[in-house]
């Protein structure tokens, strides 16, 4: 089975606690590239403070940027988002699945259980 | 979504939906997200009890749960902690997590509600101080894009 290391997780998740940073993501899964100056411009807070929180994000793995002249351009890595929703995913299929088991086993139970009981 | 809540009717009354989820019997019946067996089924219902339960996916692989009964009200509520033991979800491993399920009568039956929490600290934490789903959504979204 594929392990992934609970830090990876705990940075991915812990990104995604900011606004201001899921903010950053959801506008990066719109628009393929912008630059540092495009991306702080909807905010009230300064550069730099949008500059910390590109690095927490870089950190996690969620963005990369690059050099180009004297612009940066920054882009949205996917990855590591996707094995966290999967990893959420999982357990949503296997309760979800389970719980339609259960419910089709339950109400056989309860139709073997008799018409003296009909609702 | 790092608690997970689910909610059921069910054409059973709250008592039968209640042993299913709590003996050997039942639970073999239904436990697991496929077709693939339950391969082992215990249960011992009373407070601080264990329950430990293995299951085969019809793609060979196989999983075992284990915790304990928190709470038991016959048959309207059951909380138990839950953790997987073997070959469940690898970064859950030795972490405790918590189940907590109602049963409410209804005319139909029962109305289940099953709950999920404590799965992760930091993502229960994300989860419940903000709504990110929307943002999760959209970006899954774009990876699933990226890649058809």
């Amino acid at each position: 089975m594929a392990k992934l290391p609970a830090s990876h997780l705990d940075r991915t998740f812990a990104a995604l606690v900011d606004p201001t940073r899921r903010a950053i993501l959801a506008r990066l899964a719109m628009e393929e590239s912008v630059s540092i100056g495009e991306l702080a411009r909807p905010f009230t807070i300064k550069l730099p403070a949008v500059m910390k929180h590109l690095d927490v994000l870089g950190a996690a793995g969620l963005i990369s940027r690059s050099k180009k002249a004297r612009t940066v351009a920054v882009r949205l890595a996917p990855e590591p988002m996707a094995e966290a929703m999967d990893w959420l995913r999982r357990y949503e299929r296997f309760w979800s699945a389970s719980l339609d088991r259960l419910a089709a086993y339950a109400a056989a139970q309860e139709a073997k259980a008799g018409g003296e009981h009909s609702p | 979504m790092t608690s997970l809540t689910l909610v059921r009717r069910i054409a059973a009354r709250p008592s039968i939906v209640f042993d299913a989820l709590t003996t050997p019997d039942g639970i073999a019946c239904w436990w697991g997200p496929d077709d693939g067996p339950v391969l082992l089924a215990e249960t011992d219902i009373r407070v601080g009890g264990r329950f430990r339960v293995r299951f085969r996916m019809l793609d060979g692989t196989e999983h075992e749960s284990s915790g304990q009964y928190i709470e038991i009200d016959k048959p309207t509520r059951l909380v138990i902690s839950w953790r997987w033991t073997q070959g469940g979800e690898p970064e859950e491993a030795g972490e405790e997590s918590r189940v907590e399920i109602d049963l409410r009568p209804i005319d139909a039956g029962t109305e289940l509600t099953f709950t999920h929490s404590r799965l992760r600290t930091e993502a229960s934490r994300a989860s419940h101080e903000h709504g990110w789903n929307g943002a999760l959504d959209k970006l899954a979204r774009h990876f699933t894009s990226d890649r058809t």
